[in-house]
């Protein structure tokens, strides 16, 4: 048994940290945020020469890695510094979809994604879907060589300045069917595609789709038709694990902040954690973030296992992130008092980033439905 | 054991019903209802149509221009007015002050500031917290020292005030400032009333973490203030102090706030889906949403059986200490759940989405952006007015002995 991570992904760590720790700061941060573009193309280009967007795609794919726990590694360190850049949306959720079901000449693109040339977005949920992977609304109906699609999709990541788009659309079978769900590379100037971008609560920016008779050729399709739902699993599984590291990473940085306060906080003339009531809740924060990061463990362990065991231990985390990362932030906040809730406080960001998580990719009511259900399956051999 | 309210109070909530039907516009109602914000017009436009009844000052005694209600016929207006998304009373001038300068307040003051206070030619707002005194409020620093120049004797104040909600609309603040540095601690403290447009006095915003403009600092700088502003006996603030937080902690339960926003969550509920299926049926949600309206109603009570100790006049002493801790976690957990039933949908937000007049584009269900808003903001519900961790203390002391 060992716990130690290869010296590769802690040379990678420790480089990813100090390049937060130097040059991406919480004030830095919010300043980009607050950008047209949500996002800094100059550090999204630093991240690709740091090879941090490389450790997220496997080898044949023009990266260098793409296993659980360079995917857990890499989001910690993307977590402590709540980074904006689309890392989750293109090198996770679209890159897995291509490298797992394109032909040759599709993986091309995912060089540029790895060198920071293109951002590609996932675009799969929809309004009213409420985190259920099978259900897709979006049609996709044969058109000569061609497919037409029509739809909307909801809240897609870095959708207003994505280049290309991985869509799922339904090419046979009922709205909320596994099977039928088929996968399109779709570019951003394809007539009828329209975009609507949107700042968020906890920074980054997200986008709309509607998709209005949008034609698309055949070399569109993705794997094969109506076989997208076994690929979609695998890219949320992901990027399941990349929000759960992401969420570990922000604990660890709110938790500092908030014993650091504590230690120089006076009240009554004394330091506020000489309370023992406050001690023991930081307690408790300390014994949830250890469970939490565990539970990454789990996960990242299994991510290229079988797919029961893998599922289950995505559920088990999501579910765990979802509950520990809204009670870090809510007590975070409340040992800080009123200045917890001040936008001023690097903290602060660090806790809304904890409870938006819980809205990305299942919540922690789904995930733990999930497990139960997938608990009742029959575990293979 | 009778949990009806008496024909009497039945009547009077009528009264109350039948008032908000007619006079509450539905321009303010329904900013309210949609978790919009509203306009400093818009909370005087409330209290001018609820002082023209002659409801404004609700813990008043009749002589001074209050109604004359019993506890129980407050917290049915209280409650009435919730349900109905009545703006809320804009608490400084008219629970806070207001009981102190009828109180503690000499003639003089109570013939000038009571009338300004429910014709709303002031607007107030409170400076007793300052970064270095939050739960410890004993610990104001802020000075005021006598002095004597040309135009006579005055308070020269300096010093820094802070979380001055809505400071940034008020042209009067009521302050505790340290008027005695070689007495302990409270001995030395007094209430002084401070024109915010007196030369040294500077208001700066505070941005709250959903991006809002609620709060402020408050800086003193020489500031000369009257001396007929003092309010009570110099040093002798802290008597005032404690009795405006007796003031501050009625309707402290917010139950008519719970009962609104649960009925708000329960039709988000019903029209989110998963699984094709409201969320409303949605095992998971529905425990969570159960949970809460069990405590809910288990509040209700409580709360009635706090007013109804003290019916016959007064304010709830440390009891009122529960009614906050639990009050406040009841509603923040109604605010945790209409976020989370807005699925994807809580994450797309900017401060304008929340403007009356905003005309852009919607992203998601009615209520999406508000939802996450409004759960952030609210987490200082826990916080203010004496954390709940100050409150916990009260009880382990004051009701346990401890």
């Amino acid at each position: 048994m060992n716990f130690e991570h290869t010296e590769e992904r802690r040379m990678l760590a420790d480089s990813l940290n100090r390049f937060i720790a130097e040059r991406y700061d919480v004030e830095t941060r919010n300043r980009i945020a607050a950008t047209e573009q949500g996002f800094s193309t100059e550090m999204w280009q630093q991240f690709s020469e740091l090879g941090v967007i490389g450790a997220l795609v496997r080898e044949e794919d023009g990266g260098y890695g793409g296993a659980g726990f360079d995917i857990a590694v890499v989001f910690e360190a993307l977590g402590r510094g709540l980074v904006l850049e689309p890392l989750l949306g293109s090198a996770v959720l679209a890159a897995e979809c291509i490298s797992s079901t394109g032909n040759v000449a599709q993986k091309e693109v995912l060089e540029q994604i790895v060198s920071a040339a293109t951002i590609i977005a996932f675009a799969h949920d929809e309004p009213g879907a409420h985190y259920e992977l099978a259900r897709v609304g979006t049609t996709a109906r044969r058109d000569g060589d061609g497919f037409v699609l029509d739809g909307n999709k909801a809240v897609v990541l870095a959708g207003d300045q994505a280049g290309l788009f991985v869509v799922s659309a339904r090419t046979a079978g009922n709205v909320d069917a596994e099977a039928g769900i088929s996968l399109f590379l779709v570019p951003r100037d394809a007539p009828g595609l329209h975009v609507l971008g949107t700042p968020t609560m906890d920074g980054g920016r997200v986008a709309e789709l509607t998709l209005a008779g949008v034609r698309v050729g055949a070399d569109a399709l993705l794997g094969d038709e109506g076989q997208g739902y076994a690929t979609l699993e695998r890219a949320v599984g992901r990027g399941i694990l990349a929000l759960c590291a992401e969420a570990l990473g922000a604990m660890e940085a709110a938790k500092a902040a908030t014993l650091d306060y504590l230690r120089t906080r006076k009240q009554f003339g004394v330091p506020i954690g000489s309370f023992q009531a406050l001690q023991h809740r930081m307690a408790d924060l300390l014994l949830e973030i250890e469970q939490a990061r565990s539970a990454v463990i789990n996960a990242a362990a299994v991510l290229d296992g079988d797919r029961l065991t893998r599922e289950r231990a995505l559920s088990a985390a999501k579910a765990s992130i979802g509950r520990i990362g809204a009670l870090v932030a809510e007590e975070c906040i409340q040992l800080h008092g009123g200045i917890g809730m001040t936008w001023e406080l690097p903290m602060a960001h660090f806790a809304k980033r904890l409870v938006m998580i819980d809205h990305q990719l299942g919540d922690e009511d789904h995930h733990l439905a999930r497990y139960i259900a997938l608990g009742r399956q029959p575990v293979p051999a | 054991m009778d949990l009806n309210f008496t024909p009497q109070e039945e009547q009077f909530g009528t009264e109350v019903r039948a008032f908000l039907a007619e006079k509450l516009p539905e321009r303010l109602s329904g900013k309210v209802a949609s978790g919009k914000h509203l306009s400093k017009q818009d909370m005087q436009a409330w209290h001018a149509i609820l002082n023209e009844r002659g409801w404004l000052a609700n813990h008043w005694p009749q002589e001074y221009g209050g109604p004359g209600w019993s506890a129980i016929e407050k917290f049915i207006f209280e409650n009435e007015c919730a349900l109905a998304n009545a703006p809320r009373v804009v608490p400084f001038g008219v629970n806070m002050l207001g009981p102190v300068l009828i109180k503690y307040g000499n003639e003089a003051q109570q013939r000038y500031w009571l009338p300004r206070i429910l014709d709303g030619s002031d607007w107030w707002c409170q400076g007793y917290s300052e970064p270095g005194a939050g739960s410890d409020l004993a610990a104001v620093q802020t000075s005021a020292v006598r002095g004597i120049d040309a135009d006579g004797e005055h308070y020269i104040v300096n010093g820094q005030k802070t979380w001055t909600t809505l400071g940034q609309y008020a042209n009067m603040i009521f302050c505790l400032v340290r008027t005695n540095r070689e007495a302990k601690k409270q001995a030395g403290i007094s209430f002084l009333l401070i024109d915010m447009n007196s030369p040294g006095v500077d208001v700066r915003p505070i941005i709250t973490l959903d991006g809002e403009h609620e709060v402020n600092e408050v800086f003193f700088t020489d500031v000369r203030v009257p001396l007929e502003n003092l309010v009570g006996e110099e040093n002798h603030g802290w008597t005032c102090a404690k009795y405006l937080l007796t003031y501050e902690r009625t309707n402290i339960a917010g139950v008519g706030f719970s009962v609104a926003a649960l009925a708000r969550l329960k039709q988000v509920a019903a029209t989110q889906t998963r699984n094709g299926k409201p969320l409303l049926e949605d095992p998971a949600f529905a425990l969570r949403l159960a949970r809460v309206e069990i405590d809910l109603e288990n509040m209700k009570t409580t709360n009635l059986r706090v007013i109804a100790a003290v019916a016959g006049g007064g304010v709830p002493g440390a009891e009122s200490s529960m009614l906050k801790i639990r009050g406040t976690e009841i509603r923040q957990e109604i605010l945790s759940l209409t976020r989370r039933a807005m699925g994807v949908y809580a994450r797309p937000f900017s401060q304008d989405m929340l403007d009356g007049d905003y005309t852009g584009p919607q992203f998601g269900p009615d209520f999406a952006a508000a939802a996450t808003a409004h759960y952030f903001n609210n987490r200082k519900l826990s916080i203010f007015g004496g954390s709940n961790e100050i409150q916990k203390n009260i009880i382990s002391k004051m009701i346990l002995g401890l």
